[in-house]
């Protein structure tokens, strides 16, 4: 049963392994030679010019949370449509009364404009 | 044997990173840390034998509420000076009180808890158990506990509108 799990496991060994010697090799091996122009956080393109912890408009936030609400909902339709020729007719009714009262709440977002972003 | 030490080894990264969420200074990288914390509970979560709610875990858990964490992270003023942090109203008693209440609420849980023995699941009109987890979940959840599923929504509903409510006043 567990041992199902071993392939995932030398997958996850094998992907961290390979970033922590990449990133120590690479550490081994490279030159200390350093000049301004090597310190730019780009190639090219436009210089930062704040700091990137700063505050950002809360409809990022606002968006995120819709996201999580219907992905949670996603997330019980799952088990459901697994199970749901057993559950026939009953199961039906069951997950229309939840996404009706799940729409009921996309329907007051859509009128309040939060899926709006100008 | 080997179900022992993968747990003691999954409890002590879990804690680890527990304890590095609120050590570090850097309130994004304690976010970071977070990620790696629902991961690993994921994996413990393979090792009770519930695959179903290890997915979730790494789904919902550090694929959508992680992403929330971080835009609130974003949304408030973490450049205030250090004294700005310091909070008049801290309650140091009243933290620790309740971390004892909770320790020995988890102790009772583990003391009393375990006598319950599960059967295996069987749907009435066919032969044998279910054969998978997330068949069983799903049984138990639309049979059961279909009342604590459809309060879910609601829970859902008024998630939704809190959270308009609140940014509402900005945008």
């Amino acid at each position: 049963m567990l041992s199902d799990y071993i392939p995932i496991a030398i997958f996850v060994v094998v992907a961290t392994g390979f970033a922590v010697f990449t990133l120590v090799f690479a550490s081994l091996l490279h030159s200390e030679k350093y000049n301004k122009v090597k310190l730019e956080p780009y190639e090219c393109g436009i210089e930062p010019i704040t700091d990137a912890r700063d505050r950002y408009s809360i409809r990022y936030y606002l968006v995120a949370m819709l996201f999580v609400i219907f992905d949670v909902e996603t997330v019980f339709m799952f088990p459901w449509a697994v199970i749901f020729d057993k559950l026939l007719l009953f199961g039906l009714i069951e997950m229309v009364v939840f996404i009706f009262i799940l729409v009921v709440g996309y329907y007051y977002a859509w009128q309040k404009g939060a899926l709006e972003w100008a | 044997m080997g179900q022992a030490i993968a747990f003691y080894t999954l409890a002590a990264f879990i804690l680890g990173f527990a304890v590095l969420v609120v050590s570090t200074k850097d309130t994004v990288h304690s976010v970071l840390f977070l990620v790696l914390d629902f991961l690993f509970v994921a994996a413990l979560y393979v090792l009770l034998g519930a695959p179903f709610l290890a997915a979730i875990q790494v789904l919902v858990y550090a694929g959508g509420i992680v992403v929330l964490y971080l835009f609130v992270v974003m949304l408030v003023n973490l450049k205030r000076p250090p004294e700005a942090h310091q909070d008049p109203h801290r309650r140091t008693k009243l933290g620790f009180g309740l971390a004892v209440a909770v320790l020995l609420e988890l102790g009772a849980i583990a003391t009393y808890g375990m006598t319950r023995t599960g059967s295996p699941l069987v749907v009435p009109g066919t032969n044998g158990p279910l054969p998978g987890n997330t068949e069983q979940v799903g049984w138990l959840l639309y049979t059961s506990y279909l009342i604590p599923f459809e309060i879910a929504s609601m829970l859902l509903l008024v998630a939704m509108i809190g959270a308009i409510v609140l940014a509402k006043r900005e945008l």
